[in-house]
């Protein structure tokens, strides 16, 4: 089984991604470097818009994510509600 | 109260560079556009003949009957690099999405009555193809024109004609969904009026020297299209009819066109300035492209301005014209 | 007007293909095969364009405002930098070398994918994939751009950074990344995505960046970590472009995978090989070192590229040819480019050194199997010779490969006591290559190889001198003439970093803070 992993840049703005992140991945981990949020998991990882909207506490639209993104690994789907990075087919 | 504000100095041993340096005058700082700009792209020693064209080099400045100096001539006035023309077209946007809210708080367009509606997706909604088409072209600039300074704001303008083309289509999403958008592309397909200008756009799809595309597209045709029908017809015609949401909600594209047009000025007006040779090509293909997209544009403005059609293609190409005239052309 | 579907909400996949898909069409008074050219020539076979999947479905309106956002946040970076001083804050002046071999051989490479993506965007007929090339063309100019804004404050304080576009064209290490990108430009559409999407963006992209960036971040250059992040960002979409477009060609047609699995196999070499200088940079350019190339290795090629080519294997896709080998190289080529640098300093406008004896350990520390038996030893004599006042310059030229352009340094797979040579004849003229695999390079493809420019043959056929040049008069100097065909500034851009202008600079400046400080 092979990691797929999502980065972030670590600022007040990817704080409540990575939040979201680890509520819904429970497999989820997270390793930070200077400037930098890596989160790897197992197989697959899903971020829900939902979530992030609990801890932001307002509107977001999922592709706000770009702004810090760093790198990720795996296949992405993605529509309005959900980002998945998987390694399935 | 005097406040002194101490910072470290440490000498420079050069203001930017060198490549840069030979096109600032005097000893001023080069500015972001400038070192982004020049001398950016490969002149010489090139190690393969590109397979897709092995009678050219990888940048080749012959595929253009154009023949100028130094091609770092052609400055854009707007001075754009990537930063300054995406913090720019984000600004648009924030206006954008502002007029849509309101405009949809109003349901303005909702409330348009039906028969202008149909108007304006009959005339504006193919246009999107017609953007997709000026997206595809000026790519194409950016692909095999030569030197920064004309391939890069040519590769903004393309991003910028598929944002026309999105805002368009934006429009017709909001006034009736998916299906206004499919019978404006059946539209662009099948109905008479608009196959004369799509032949004219699938024929500027074969040109092969990039100048020549270059003014077929960004002036020919879009120096006339835009101007009957952002500005006349929507800024104006509509407007006075009491229908101004549409402008509202497509400023934009009235707003890019004016800017662009300093530019794609700048560029003619450089180029021609340059050699009696360079005149007389240009001018050339302005009169010839610029006939056929007129003959193009009559039956769209037939089907916008109805009896008053006459006056507003006279009036588009007058202007057309007349920009070109002031770049120093020779306008028949 | 039916007002019932106007408001309802149309899925982001809807809503995308009604805002690219659908904005093209099939022509009908110019043919497909007029208006798209480069299609079919490369015998790649598309059925279907509606089955590409396009991920990131980003409208031009959200391309501009988070790029907007993140060039807002980045020339806040820059701008602060330069009115701080920043370039102060790196570790050790020698740092800057790194910055040196970036602009010249890195960033140039930026502007070549800009224009190649551009090409690309114009030539597939499926607008999905056009438009996410010409997204692609633009974010390359950014970096281009951005790169050469954040340097720019280097440029102004240290040497071997003003002329890099004019060494980029000329000087013998840097048609290394010239030839690469020339050749996935010089290829047709599918080719190029192969080339640059997916073996260099996807494969290999991390071994380029994570280098550079935490070495920049270590070493205290803030500005080309900002730039690093930025770019980062970009590159996410551009990995995903990678992916998607070697699934779909594969998924399109059977056929199709011969022709993928050899531009799988040529691309990863050539990168690979591009790579040598990454991987010199890691180990002798960083004063404060963060991972060794051949750590970089094993977790950015070996773990992931194990998980990647067990995902393609469903297509049939085997591993590069020169995985192996690839493999077998990380404990050498990092050790053999510096000596090469090292020896030809004269003739690069960067500075080289030996390094001091924590470096050593810690080189001795990280390539158990090979630096005390093969390299140490080298250096070793180098301080030697360099404290008795004889800093060795080599004064000839090096044999290149015909493919990679690298001197011919690389040695044996397996044996590192020789150096690998292979040979071609073809048409009356004979080859050289450094490995089995730029051999094969050349010999599925000889007609394009034999057009390269390599610098060596270049120089002594005499094409890299001035015009007026007299190689015939008694006083003619063939490397001081071929440095002012280079445009290279003779005892200032080039030579040891002791003693250079760099850092006498750099010691006076940090001399002259300290006293600030102290007052």
């Amino acid at each position: 089984m092979s990691n797929v992993f999502i980065a972030f840049q670590a600022n007040e703005e990817s704080r409540p991604i990575v939040d979201a992140v680890i509520r819904d991945n429970p497999n989820a981990e997270v390793v930070y470097s200077p400037g930098l949020v890596k989160i790897d998991a197992p197989n697959s990882l899903i971020i829900n818009r939902e979530t992030i909207e609990e801890e932001t506490g307002r509107d977001f639209d999922l592709q706000e994510i770009h702004i810090n993104l760093v790198t990720l690994s795996g296949h992405v789907e993605e529509d309005e509600d959900q980002l998945k990075l998987s390694w399935d087919h | 109260m005097n406040v002194d504000l101490h910072t470290k100095s440490i000498e420079q041993l050069r203001n930017t560079y060198s490549h840069v340096e030979k096109y600032v005058k005097g000893n001023k700082p080069a500015t972001r556009y400038e070192e982004a700009t020049f001398g950016a792209q490969s002149t010489t020693n090139f190690h393969y003949r590109p397979t897709w064209a092995p009678d050219y080099e990888l940048f080749d400045a012959s595929r253009t009957k154009v023949i100028l100096d130094d091609w770092y001539v052609l400055r854009d006035p707007r001075q754009f690099y990537y930063g300054n023309w995406t913090m720019t077209r984000a600004k648009q946007q924030d206006a954008m999405e502002a007029s849509y809210r309101f405009v949809e708080s109003k349901n303005l367009l909702d409330n348009i009555p039906t028969p202008v509606q149909k108007l304006v997706c009959d005339v504006i909604l193919p246009l999107r193809h017609v953007a997709w088409g000026g997206n595809m072209n000026n790519c194409n600039i950016a692909a095999i024109g030569y030197g920064t300074v004309f391939t890069a704001p040519a590769m903004f303008h393309a991003m910028d004609q598929l944002g026309v083309a999105q805002y368009i289509t934006r429009l017709g999403l909001t006034i009736g969904g998916t299906e206004v958008l499919d019978s404006g592309k059946d539209a662009w397909i099948n109905q008479p009026h608009w196959q004369v200008l799509r032949r004219y756009i699938e024929d500027t799809f074969v040109i092969e020297d990039p100048f020549e595309l270059f003014i077929a597209q960004n002036i020919a045709l879009d120096g006339q299209l835009y101007e009957m029908i952002f500005e006349s017809f929507v800024e104006q015609h509509l407007t006075s009819k009491g229908v101004s949401a549409i402008a509202m909600v497509t400023s934009f594209i009235n707003d890019w066109f004016k800017e662009s047009s300093r530019w794609i000025d700048a560029v003619i007006k450089i180029a021609a300035d340059e050699s009696d040779a360079n005149n007389k090509l240009i001018s050339t293909w302005v009169n010839k492209w610029g006939k056929r997209a007129q003959s193009s544009l009559e039956p769209i403005a037939e089907l916008a301005f109805s009896e008053e059609s006459q006056m507003a293609i006279d009036s588009s190409r007058s202007k057309m014209n007349e920009r070109c005239k002031k770049s120093g052309l020779t306008i028949k | 007007m039916n007002s019932v579907s106007k408001h309802k909400k149309l899925s982001l996949h809807t809503r995308y293909k009604a805002m690219t898909r659908d904005l093209s069409w099939e022509t009908s008074y110019q043919p497909m095969e007029k208006v798209y050219p480069y299609e079919r020539y490369e015998g790649i076979k598309i059925h279907d364009w509606d089955k590409w999947e396009d991920p990131f479905r980003l409208t031009m309106d959200a391309y501009w405002k988070y790029q907007g956002e993140k060039e807002k946040k980045l020339y806040a970076v820059i701008d602060a930098f330069a009115q701080n001083s920043g370039q102060m804050g790196i570790s050790d002046a020698r740092y800057v070398n790194a910055l040196k071999l970036f602009v010249q051989g890195v960033t140039p490479l930026e502007y070549s994918a800009h224009r190649g993506f551009a090409n690309a965007g114009r030539h597939f007929s499926g607008a999905g994939a056009s438009v996410a090339a010409q997204m692609q063309s633009v974010d390359e100019l950014r970096h281009y751009q951005t790169e050469v804004h954040a340097l720019s404050h280097f440029n102004k304080h240290f040497n071997g950074m003003h002329n890099f576009t004019h060494w980029y064209d000329r000087v013998w290490y840097l048609s290394v990344p010239k030839s690469f990108f020339e050749d996935a430009l010089s290829g047709g559409p599918f080719e190029f995505l192969t080339a640059v999407s997916f073996s260099f963006e996807y494969v290999l992209t991390n071994l380029l960046f994570v280098p550079f960036m935490s070495g920049a971040a270590y070493n205290g250059d803030m500005s080309t970590v900002t730039f690093g992040f930025s770019a980062q960002s970009d590159e996410a979409r551009h990995m995903t472009l990678g992916i998607e477009c070697i699934k779909f060609i594969l998924e399109q047609d059977a056929e199709n995978r011969p022709i993928v699995q050899r531009w799988i196999d040529k691309w990863f070499w050539r990168g690979y090989r591009l790579l040598t200088i990454v991987a010199m940079m890691q180990d002798y350019m960083l004063p404060k070192r963060v991972m060794s190339w051949k750590e970089a290795w094993e977790t950015y090629a070996e773990k992931n590229g194990t998980a990647l080519f067990k995902d393609l294997s469903l297509y049939g896709i085997k591993e590069p040819r020169g995985w192996r080998d690839a493999c077998e190289g990380k404990d050498h080529i990092s050790h053999q480019a510096w000596n090469t640098f090292y020896n030809y300093n004269a003739a690069a406008p960067l500075h080289t050194w030996v390094p001091v004896a924590e470096e050593m350990e810690w080189l001795s520390e990280k390539y158990p199997k090979s630096f005390d038996r093969y390299y140490r030893p080298r250096l070793d004599y180098c301080r030697s010779e360099q404290e008795q006042g004889r800093r060795f310059y080599n004064n000839t030229l090096p044999m290149l490969c015909q493919i990679c352009q690298i001197p011919m340094m690389f040695t044996e797979p397996g044996d590192a006591s020789k150096i690998c040579y292979r040979e071609v004849n073809y048409q009356d003229d004979k080859y050289h290559f450094c490995s089995d695999h730029c051999k094969q390079i050349f010999c599925y493809e000889p007609e394009k190889y034999v057009q390269a420019w390599l610098p060596v043959h270049q120089i002594y056929q005499g094409n890299c001198f001035l015009d007026g040049v007299d190689p015939s008069q008694n006083d003619f100097d063939p490397l001081s003439a071929v440095l002012d065909y280079y445009e290279l500034n003779a005892g200032i851009d080039n030579l040891d970093f002791e003693g250079s202008q760099d850092q006498l600079n750099f010691n006076k400046w940090d001399g002259e803070e300290a006293q600030e400080e102290a007052e």
